[in-house]
Formats: C-alpha cells, structure tokens, sequence
C-alpha cells in the first residue's frame, strides 16, 4: 500500500516536470509530436529507473561504508551518463527511427536534471532500494504523462488560430503553466 | 592527515569509471550498428563546416545522401572541385562535370565612375541605406552601394570593398551564397569560375538614364548581340546577358561595347 501510493504520489502529486519542475528541457523540446514525446518518455523511464537502482546501490554500498557520501554528486552523474550512453546505443540499433526523432535530446538525457534530481531526491529521503526504484519509475511515467499530454495539446494548438505574439514557445509555456496549476489539484489526493 | 580520505574517494570514483567504461565497451561492440563504412570517410573529406550550402542538414547528412545516390559528389560548394574529385574517386564514380561556381557582383559603378545623388552618412549597411529616398546614394538604383553588407555576411573573407563597390576574390569564393542573401540590390550571382566574359551592370533603366547616373552601365543598346556568332549574349529589359554555356570568349562584344559594361576576367 505503501509503495503504491508513493508511486500515485509520485505521478501525480510531485510530478517531477509540473511540480518540482525539474526537466524542463526536454519537456519543451520534445513535445512538438505524441509520438516521438513518447519515445522521450520511454527513454526517461529506462533511464531513471535504473539510474535509482543503480545509484542506490553505489551510495548505499561504495559512498556510505567509506564515508565520502559528498562525492554522491560526481558518482550519480557518472551512472546517468554511462546509462545514457547505453540507451542511445540500443536505440539506435532496435529504432532508428526513434534515434533520429530525438536527436540532440537524447545525449542531453545525461543533463537532465530531473534524472540526476530523483537520484538525489531517493537518497535524501533515505528510501530503501524498492523504494527507491518504485519512486524513480513512477517519476518517470509522472515525466511521460507530462510531455505526451503537452504534445498532443501542442498538436492540437497547431490547427489553432493562435495570436501571432503567443506563436510558438509563449503558448506552449502558457499552456505548462496551466497543466502545472491543473496538477495542483492533485495534492490533495494523498496527505 | 589520513591518505585514506584521497585514496578511497580516488579508487572508488575511478574504480566505478573503470566498471562503466567496461561495460559500454561491450555494449557498443553488442549493439554496433552497420553504416555504411563510405559515409565516414566521405564525412572526412568534406571541410566540415557545417554550413548548410548544400541544401543538407550539414555535412553528416550531406556524406550520407552522397553515398546513398542522393545527392552528386559536386555538391558541396565549399569544398570545390577538389573535394568532389576527392568523393568521386572514393566512391568510383564519375565527378559531373560541373564547374565550380563563384559570387559575382554584377557592378563596376566606382566612385569616379558612378555619379552620386547625395552624401550618405548614415550606418554603414547596405539594407538600412536601401530603405532611404532614391534607394541609397547612388545615382543608379540598381548599382552597389558598397557599405559592405556582403563583406559582413562572407565567412571566407572572400569579398571587399574596392573603391566603392563589392569586389569578390575569386580565389577565396567558396560560393556558399551568404553574400547574394546580404545583398538588398540583387546584385550578386553565382557564375562558373572558368568564365571570362560577364556583363558587369544591373541596370535595366534605359540607356538615358544609365549614361546620366554611370560610365559603365549596360545601355541595352544590343551591338553586342549583333557581334556575337554564337547567340551568346542577349538584351532583355534594358541589360544584356550572357549564356556561359554557349559563351566561347572570342571577346567581339568586349571590343564592341561602348560603354564597356563587358568585362574580361583575366585569370594569372
């Protein structure tokens, strides 16, 4: 029960692009079309659930025994750049055509501080490993949620006649300001 | 002090970038991907600027739109002839025989040639000047101002002002065309390099107008197209022009132009 309402809580209350606003990047970058928005968010999620494994596991058994648990930045980093690296690989072999869709966006994964933030955020919180792992997946389908919704609005906007001063990015902004005021209603769903 | 504290941050952090470097090198030799092994080598001859000449995303897409039969090893205008030779003899194919192109500004209106309606003392800036009464301070609306907007846009250093209009260096010209987008008169086209003969006017005025603003403005009075055994040059509008396929630079309309408007470029 517990890890199930730290997994809504994390979707939906603490979304991590609407609330915490971490990952700001891609999430206007990439939300030009569903499809490839959702191949971002894929991404994300593999990266950022293994990312929480995978740090947990150097903070709770390298950094921690040894005392140098101030190095944690530099390691997380270190794991999140060779994790995406791994992606990139992979989905240049599996889909190409992904590959190209993401483009820059996929190296900038490494720089994307919502994955080095879920990291750092596991840790402060001293979540145990299942947490931690539960809450880096569930951060991540919060950040799939966020971009598909703001992609398929953004669809939509293009068939809109929309003020030639709110063209592009000021209305895709107002339109994240206002899914983050709509996900604050959420807040009061787990307390 | 305690060694400890440089020597297991040291051997941790190293030892996990020992571990990771690992096992990308084995995830890059699992899910190596099979490109085409001409693309890179393509991409090395290519001068790797990146500036979009060709009509591709950059070089990358241009190496690999040339391997895949998309595009001719002659396109890239940067790298030139060289370049192409270099593709096509990479990629066993016959280099098209077209030339190198250059920039060329069609004007040879200097201060002592071209007559001027007022002093112009304003931003230096082609455009800015173009926006003002009478289109500059030119006498002719179609000649070079020669406020150096094209010398600003090259990236090669291939173009400067000289006495008062745009002069291009041919040598340096890698016909990349910044300078015809920076150019608020029209003035520059890209020509073949091997050319010789080129109607240096823009003027489509008549030939009153051209003898009042201009000494060697084009007058449309067409004596050249008489000269020509080869159909060569022509008058439309008040300018002549020349076909550099059929142009054989006999110099007859040199010789024949009153105005000398035609000119002949003298390669060392």
């Amino acid at each position: 029960m517990e890890l199930l309402l730290l997994f809504i809580g994390a979707i939906l209350v603490n979304n991590v692009v609407l609330t915490r606003f971490l990952g700001i990047c891609p999430f206007l970058g990439i939300s030009k079309k569903v499809e490839t928005a959702f191949g971002m968010g894929l991404a994300v999620t593999f990266v950022m659930t293994l990312a929480s494994t995978i740090s947990y596991i150097v903070y709770e058994f390298i950094l921690d025994p040894l005392n140098i648990e101030y190095l944690y930045t530099i390691a997380f980093i270190l794991v999140i750049a060779s994790l995406v690296q791994l992606v990139e690989m992979v989905i240049q072999k599996t889909s190409p055509s992904l590959y190209q869709a993401l483009g820059v966006y996929l190296p900038l994964i490494t720089t994307n501080c919502a994955v080095l933030g879920v990291a750092v955020i596991n840790m402060q919180a001293e979540y145990s490993l299942i947490k931690s792992i539960v809450n880096g997946f569930g951060t991540a389908v919060g950040f799939t949620l966020a971009i598909v919704i703001l992609a398929s609005i953004r669809e939509r906007i293009e068939f809109n006649d929309v003020p030639k001063p709110f063209k592009g990015y000021p209305i895709v902004l107002l339109t994240a300001g206002l899914m983050a005021i709509a996900f604050l209603g959420f807040s009061g769903l787990i307390k | 002090m305690d060694w400890n504290n440089i020597i297991y941050p040291a051997l941790s952090i190293g030892g996990l970038g020992i571990i990771f470097a690992l096992g990308l090198g084995i995830a890059a030799k699992k899910f190596a991907v099979d490109v085409d092994p001409r693309i890179p080598q393509v991409r090395d001859i290519l001068p790797g600027a990146n500036c979009g000449g060709c009509g591709y995303a950059g070089c990358d897409a241009f190496a690999k739109a040339v391997v895949e039969g998309e595009a001719l090893p002659s396109g890239c205008p940067v790298g030139g002839s060289s370049c192409a030779e270099n593709i096509a003899a990479l990629l066993g194919i016959e280099s098209s025989g077209e030339g190198k192109q250059i920039a060329y500004v069609k004007c040879q209106g200097t201060c002592d040639k071209a007559r001027e309606k007022y002093a112009y003392d304003g931003v230096m800036d082609c455009k800015n000047a173009n926006f003002l009464q009478g289109h500059g301070s030119k006498a002719c609306e179609y000649g070079c101002l020669g406020l150096g907007s094209c010398v600003r846009a090259c990236m090669f250093d291939a173009i400067h002002i000289v006495d008062g209009i745009a002069v291009v260096d041919e040598e340096k010209c890698t016909s990349c065309g910044m300078c015809i987008g920076a150019c608020p008169k029209s003035l520059i086209e890209l020509v073949p390099y091997d050319s010789k003969v080129r109607v240096e006017c823009h003027s489509t005025n008549k030939g009153k107008e051209v003898k009042l603003s201009c000494d060697v403005g084009c007058i449309g009075c067409r004596l050249c197209t008489k000269v020509c055994e080869f159909d060569a040059i022509h008058v439309d509008n008040n300018l002549a022009t020349i076909d550099y396929e059929k142009c054989t630079a006999c110099m007859k309309c040199v010789e024949k132009c009153p105005t000398n408007a035609i000119t002949v470029k003298e390669k060392e």
